[in-house]
C-alpha cells in the first residue's frame, strides 16, 4: 500500500462522512415534507464519488446521475447551496428550479445530475471532446450506473470516446439494481467492465466500497487520459443500503446481501484507513465528524430561511423561451 | 375490429384509473394470446404506478417482460414484433423517456403502413404517462402530446376517467395501427364509475362530460377534472358551461366539438401542455373555420406556460393552468369580467 498522508486520509474521510450525513439529513427533511419529488440517496456508494473526485484537478469535469448528491459533495460543493436546492429555494445551486435530480455546480466543473438514465454518457464524452479541441488539459468524468450501461447511448458514446481517444473516464457504479430489477435480469454479462474491452477501451473492475482502491485506479485512469491515452472504463462494484429512493423500502433486496455490504461499509472502511494508516485518534475522528455535523446544521438553517424564487424573477428568467 | 356496442352499460362499480387500465390489459391478454407487455419494472414490481400488478402471476414471464433501461431498443423490438402480427403493449415510464424511442415510433411504426403500400401493419400500443404536479422537475413532468399529434400514422388517446381509460385501452390494443396512449400521473388514483362486463370505446368519439348552454370548454386528460370543478364554480354564479372531452386527439371528433360550439357560441380550450405549437391551437383553427359565423367571442386557449417545468412547488403550479384561469377565460368569452 502506498504512503498516504494523514491529511489526505482525513480529507477522504471527511467527504465520505459528509455524504453519509447529508443523505441522512436529507431523508429527515423529506419526511418532514420540506423536500418533495424524487430523492435518490447515495448511501452505500460514498467511496466511489470520494475516491474518483480525489484524483481530479479543479479544472476537470464531472457528469452526475439521478443519484447525484455524493458527486456534488465530493467536488467540494457548498452544503448550504445544496440543501437550499433540495428545498427548492432561490439560494440553491439552480435557484431551486432544478432540485435533487438536476443539481449542478458549474463553478466546480460539475455539469449536472441527470434525470435521464444513460444520457450523461454522451454529454461527458462531449465535454472531453470540447476540452481536447480547445487544447485544454481537462479530463471529463462520467458517473453512470448498471442501468445506464444497458442503454444504447452508453455503447455509442464509449465507442466515440475510444475512436477519438478522448480524455474521458467512465465510471459505472454497479450497485446491482435498476430500481427493483437485479442486474442479472437486465444483462447476461454482469461484469460490466467487459463492455469496454470489446470497444478497445482500457477497462477494469474494482471494489467500489474501498475508497483507496477507487482512488488508486482513478488516479491511474486520469493520468492515462492526460497522456492522451483515454478513455478508461472503471466498473466500481457496490450496493445500495436501502431502496431505490426514499419512498422505496427495497424489500426485494436480499437481507444477507445488504448485511454483507453493510459489513463492508465504505464510510467505516475510510474511517479505519484514517485510524490505521493515518494514525488518527478516535477523538480526532470525532472532531471531523462534529465539524461536518455543524456545517450541515448551518446549511439546513440557511436553506430553511431562504425564500423561493418569486414568480416575477422566474418569469424574467424564462423570458424569450 | 369487432365492435362491441359501446358504453351505456347497466351496472357500474367504482374503481381507480390504474385499476381500470389493469383490467383492460388483463381482459385483452385473456382474449388474445398475441397481446404481450414489455417495459421497465412492469413484471415483478407491477409497474411504477401499479398498472400491471398481478399480470406476471397470471400470464407468466413470456408475456410480461421486464426490460433493461433501453427505451429505443425495447420499443424498436415491439415495433418489429408488431410487424409480424403480435400485439405488444409497451410501457414507457415517463413520456419524457419516449423521446429516446422516437425513431422506432416516428420513423418506423408510423410509416410502415404507407411504406408497404398498405400491406404492413403495426398493431402496437405505447402506454406512457405525462404531466406535471408532483415536483418531479423538468425531465419528468412534460406534456408532449403535440409531438405525437403532429405525426401522421399514429393514433393518440388521452383518457381522463377510469371508464374511458379502460374502454380506450381495450380498443387501442385491437386497432391495427400504432397508438400512443398517454396517461396522467395525477390520475392513477382517481376514482370513477366503470361499467361491469366488457365494453369498448371507439376512437374519435368525444364525450360531453357536463352539459351546458353558455360556453363550451374543451379539455382532455387531467385538465378535465380541473374544468369540471371550474364548471361547478361557474354554475354557482349562474353560468352553465359544457365540458367536452375529445378522449382521443387522433382521430379527433371535430364534429362533436363544433356541434357544442355552435350551440354555446363560445369556446375555451384548456391544455396542460405549453401553448406554443400545441393541440389546442389546432383545435382553435378548426373551430374558427367550422363555426366562424356562430362565435360570439374569440376562441380562448388556456395552456401551460412556455417553459420547462421548474422544481419549486409554487412555480410549478404557476406554470400549469389553474381553475381560476379557466373561470376567468369563460367569463371573458361572456363579457363578464
Ligand atoms: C431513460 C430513462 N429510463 C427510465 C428512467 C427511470 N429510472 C430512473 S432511475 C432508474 C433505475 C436506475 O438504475 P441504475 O441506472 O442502475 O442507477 P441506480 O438507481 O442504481 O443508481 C430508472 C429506470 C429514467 N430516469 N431514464
Ligand atoms: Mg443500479
Amino acid at each position: 500500500m502506498a504512503n498516504y498522508s494523514k491529511d489526505f486520509l482525513a480529507q477522504l474521510y471527511r467527504t465520505l462522512y459528509t455524504i453519509r450525513a447529508f443523505e441522512a439529513q436529507g431523508v429527515r427533511l423529506y419526511r418532514q415534507g420540506l423536500i418533495r419529488g424524487y430523492f435518490h440517496p447515495y448511501t452505500g456508494q460514498e467511496a466511489i464519488a470520494t475516491g474518483v473526485c480525489a484524483a481530479l484537478a479543479d479544472r476537470d469535469y464531472v457528469l452526475s446521475t439521478h443519484r447525484g448528491h455524493g458527486h456534488c459533495i465530493a467536488r467540494g460543493a457548498d452544503l448550504q447551496r445544496m440543501v437550499a436546492e433540495l428545498l427548492g429555494r432561490r439560494t440553491g445551486y439552480c435557484r431551486g428550479l432544478g432540485g435533487s435530480m438536476h443539481i449542478a455546480d458549474l463553478s466546480k466543473g460539475n455539469l449536472g445530475a441527470n434525470g435521464i438514465v444513460g444520457a450523461n454518457v454522451p454529454l461527458g464524452v462531449g465535454a472531453a471532446l470540447g476540452a481536447k479541441l480547445r487544447g485544454e488539459d481537462r479530463v471529463s468524468v462520467v458517473f453512470t450506473s448498471d442501468g445506464g450501461a444497458n442503454n444504447g447511448v452508453f455503447f455509442e458514446a464509449l465507442n466515440l470516446a475510444a475512436v477519438w481517444s478522448l480524455p474521458a473516464l467512465i465510471v459505472i457504479e454497479n450497485n446491482q439494481y435498476a430500481v427493483s430489477t437485479p442486474i442479472h435480469e437486465a444483462t447476461r454479462e454482469t461484469d460490466l467492465y467487459k463492455r469496454g474491452i470489446g470497444l478497445g477501451v482500457e477497462s477494469r473492475q474494482i471494489n467500489g466500497n474501498d475508497v483507496l482502491e477507487v482512488y488508486e485506479h482513478a488516479r491511474e485512469a486520469v493520468a492515462r487520459c492526460r497522456e492522451g491515452r483515454g478513455p478508461v472504463l472503471l466498473e466500481a462494484v457496490t450496493y445500495r443500503h436501502g431502496g431505490h429512493h426514499v419512498n422505496d423500502p427495497g424489500l426485494y433486496m436480499p437481507k444477507d446481501r445488504i448485511e454483507y455490504y453493510r459489513a463492508n461499509d465504505p464510510v467505516t472502511i475510510g474511517r479505519d484507513y484514517l485510524a490505521d494508516l493515518g494514525g488518527a485518534t478516535d477523538e480526532e475522528i470525532r472532531s471531523i465528524e462534529a465539524a461536518v455535523e455543524r456545517e450541515l446544521e448551518n446549511a439546513v438553517a440557511f436553506a430553511k430561511n431562504s425564500p423561493v424564487l418569486s414568480t416575477g424573477e422566474f418569469l424574467a428568467l424564462i423570458e424569450g423561451y | 375490429m369487432v365492435a362491441i356496442a359501446t358504453e351505456i352499460p347497466t351496472a357500474c362499480r367504482v374503481m381507480m384509473y390504474r385499476e381500470a387500465l389493469n383490467e383492460a390489459l388483463r381482459e385483452e391478454m385473456r382474449r388474445d394470446p398475441k397481446v404481450f407487455l414489455l417495459g421497465e419494472g412492469i413484471a415483478q414490481r407491477g409497474g411504477s404506478y401499479k398498472v400491471t400488478e398481478g399480470l406476471l402471476e397470471e400470464f407468466g414471464p413470456e408475456r410480461v417482460l421486464d426490460t433493461p433501461i433501453a427505451e429505443a431498443s425495447f420499443t424498436g423490438a415491439a415495433v418489429g414484433a408488431a410487424m409480424t402480427g403480435m400485439r405488444p403493449v409497451v410501457e414507457i415510464l415517463f413520456i419524457d423517456f419516449a423521446l429516446l424511442a422516437m425513431d422506432p415510433i416516428v420513423n418506423q411504426a408510423a410509416k410502415y403502413h404507407l411504406m408497404t403500400g398498405g400491406v404492413g401493419r403495426v398493431p402496437l400500443v405505447v402506454r406512457t404517462q405525462g404531466g406535471a404536479g408532483g415536483c418531479l422537475a423538468a425531465q419528468h413532468s412534460q406534456s408532449l402530446e403535440a409531438l405525437f399529434y403532429h405525426i401522421p400514422g399514429l393514433k393518440l388517446a388521452m383518457p381522463s376517467t377510469p371508464k374511458d381509460a379502460k374502454g380506450l385501452l381495450k380498443t387501442a390494443i385491437r386497432l391495427d395501427d400504432p397508438v400512443i396512449f398517454i396517461e396522467h400521473k395525477s390520475l392513477y388514483m382517481s376514482k370513477g364509475e366503470v361499467p361491469e362486463g366488457e365494453y369498448l370505446i371507439e376512437f374519435g368519439q368525444a364525450e360531453v362530460k357536463r352539459p351546458g348552454r353558455d360556453a363550451t370548454v374543451i379539455a382532455w386528460s387531467a385538465m378535465v377534472p380541473k374544468c369540471m370543478s371550474a364548471a361547478e364554480k361557474l354554475s354557482a354564479e349562474g353560468i352553465e358551461v359544457e365540458v367536452v372531452d375529445p378522449r382521443t386527439l387522433v382521430p379527433l371528433d371535430a364534429e362533436r366539438l363544433i356541434q357544442s360550439v355552435r350551440k354555446t357560441r363560445r369556446a375555451i380550450i384548456v391544455q396542460e401542455a405549453v401553448r406554443r405549437g400545441g393541440v389546442a391551437s389546432d383545435i382553435a383553427s378548426i373551430i374558427q373555420h367550422e363555426a366562424f359565423d356562430y362565435l360570439d367571442a374569440p376562441v380562448e386557449i388556456i395552456a401551460g406556460r412556455v417553459t420547462p417545468i421548474p422544481f419549486t412547488l409554487t412555480l410549478e403550479q404557476a406554470c400549469m393552468p389553474q381553475e381560476d384561469d379557466i373561470v376567468a377565460a369563460v367569463k371573458r368569452t361572456l363579457g363578464r369580467e
